[in-house]
């Protein structure tokens, strides 16, 4: 447990002794401060079409909603050099020469790299939080999204994980795993075609299909093991890849 | 000098696909000594290297650090070992102070031991005054002492530097020598290089590895005993007769290398090299060449090494 915190610790403190760390806190928060100040014009102004709807469903869910794409394309960067970077250097064979093992190594790289995921949650979701001033919120549908948001990145992190331990080019961890995450994610377009079981397997594997019930604010324990199995795969997967390079370079 | 055992490598074996890289190799280190590592590039020597301290995995064999198998108890084995691979595994975004604390961290100091090991690692590097600069911005030569303070920090019982001379200008080189010899003093240090009068200048023992096999094993001290004088080479302008080097007075035994060289042995304390001069100034031979044999560690290298696949 005392060699997790020590590498996540480090993990961390190395992230934001990197200039792309800063950056891209910096260019997230721009980004979504902007649509959360066009939703929040929307509305401010309603149309029809938001008859009915208040302001967690339209400005929280819709900012998250976005959020959720943003990060797909941000978190590869954040992950890319997990493994990559250490192998490229070989600094990799101090961690393993040390007496760490591949699991406590694995697991506190992840937490790392969770906990800078979860500064940019916190700057996130300050947003919304700064409309308590004015308006009573939904919280626990806002919670709920929180939360949905927070498995999502847990996913997307312990796939980037992964991706990284298989290459020591760390653009190239970058570029695979946005592709896999963006296929996971618009999976669920290939279910609008085929039979019955065909589209009820795919709506499943897609990451945004159980991402939007939870940002309407519905829990279910299906959403929810559905990411952590994701991240207890890909986790797993990362451990086994790393013990058996020992072997088979 | 204690001789405990401290890493204990048998019967270890290799592969890369089916690319053999170490081939059943096999020895023992004891406390207290230095083993010099030699061999080409692309013999085996990094790979093996790299096998006992647990960063590469064996096909087959087993590996021993301090008693415990790397494979089995991983944790206590590690923690007894040090290892600079060729190159320094370093945090270039670190400062050397930070550095270190993550080192010691990772081998499992005490919190409250951490601050002294820092210090004694530096100082036996010659660190004390870049403790808080960048590693980035340090010459190779600071980097490689940087590679070896991390390798020592937990004062381990074994410690494996991969060329750790390397880059480094001849100042550094003797200081670093110096500090691997009183390393030597009471832990058992494996170091790999290319230099030969490095070896000879450190090592209490030599391994010689070619093509992943180990083809060579001897303590440093017997290989300086075979220097004796007891072996001449000579040369001459006019081959002597047949027997007539044999009957030179104190001349042990001839062995003819080609038509105008021969090698004799002496008998120890005897006048056989003045018997020779004279009887060649008398018969007109015209002696060009007198030198004594020398089995030295480049002559052993190299004829191990180069085709010599008798050895093997």
């Amino acid at each position: 447990m005392k060699n997790i915190i020590t590498i996540a610790a480090h993990e961390l403190r190395r992230l934001f002794k990197s200039p792309l760390a800063w950056v891209i806190l910096a260019v997230v928060e721009f980004l979504l401060a902007i649509l959360f100040l066009i939703l929040l014009n929307q509305f401010m102004n309603p149309t029809p079409w938001f008859a009915g709807r208040g302001v967690t469903e339209i400005v929280v869910a819709g900012l998250f909603q976005v959020s959720g794409i943003v990060l797909l394309l941000v978190t590869p960067f954040i992950t890319m050099r997990i493994f990559s970077e250490e192998r490229r250097t070989g600094t990799i064979k101090l961690l393993l020469s040390s007496p760490v093992t591949i699991t406590e190594l694995v697991l506190g790289k992840y937490l790392g790299t969770l906990g800078f995921l979860i500064v940019l949650l916190a700057l996130i979701v300050l947003m919304p939080l700064s409309l308590l001033m004015g308006t009573p919120l939904d919280l626990l549908q806002m919670f709920a999204g929180l939360f949905g948001l927070f498995l999502l990145m847990a996913s997307f992190a312990a796939i980037g994980l992964f991706v990284s331990t298989l290459t020591s080019q760390a653009s190239v961890a970058a570029i695979t795993t946005f592709g896999v995450l963006f296929m996971l994610w618009i999976i669920n377009l290939a279910s609008t075609t085929g039979g019955e079981v065909f589209r009820a397997i795919f709506s499943y594997l897609s990451l945004l299909k159980h991402y939007d019930s939870l940002i309407n604010g519905m829990l279910n324990s299906v959403d929810v093991i559905y990411y952590l199995i994701i991240c207890i795969t890909f986790v797993v997967l990362s451990i086994w890849r790393l013990d058996g390079e020992r072997l088979h370079q | 000098m204690n001789s405990e055992t401290l890493i204990s490598i048998n019967e270890v074996y290799r592969y890369y696909g089916h690319y053999c890289a170490v081939n059943n190799v096999s020895f023992t280190v004891a406390r207290g000594e230095v083993l010099g590592f030699l061999g080409l590039n692309g013999a085996g020597k990094s790979t093996t290297m790299q096998i006992i301290s647990g960063v590469l995995t064996a096909s087959s064999g087993s590996v021993s650090i301090a008693g415990f198998d790397i494979m089995d108890a991983p944790r206590q084995a590690k923690s007894q070992l040090g290892f600079l691979p060729e190159q320094p595994p370093l945090y270039n975004d670190l400062t050397v102070d930070e550095y270190l604390d993550y080192a010691a961290r990772l081998r499992g100091l005490d919190r409250k031991n951490i601050k002294p090991a820092i210090d004694m690692s530096k100082r036996r590097c010659g660190l004390q005054d870049v403790g808080s600069r960048l590693i980035n911005n340090l010459s190779k030569g600071f980097q490689q002492r940087v590679g070896i303070a991390q390798a020592i920090i937990h004062t381990p019982a074994v410690i494996i530097l991969d060329e750790p001379t390397i880059g480094l200008d001849p100042v550094q080189i003797r200081e670093i020598r110096e500090l691997i010899k009183e390393l030597g003093r009471d832990h058992s240090v494996i170091l790999s290089t290319h230099i030969l009068p490095e070896v000879q200048a450190i090592c209490d023992r030599v391994l010689v590895i070619h093509e992943g096999r180990l083809v060579f094993d001897q303590q440093m001290k017997n290989l300086n005993e075979e220097k004796q004088d007891n072996f001449i080479n000579l040369a001459f302008r006019q081959s002597p007769a047949p027997d007539a080097l044999e009957n030179i007075d104190g001349i042990k035994g001839v062995e003819q290398i080609s038509e105008r060289r021969f090698r004799v042995e002496l008998n120890a304390g005897s006048m056989a090299l003045d018997n020779l001069v004279r009887d060649s100034v008398a018969n007109g031979w015209g002696l060009i060449e007198m030198s004594p044999q020398t089995d030295s560690l480049e002559e052993t290298f190299m004829r191990l090494t180069t085709g010599a696949r008798e050895s093997a």
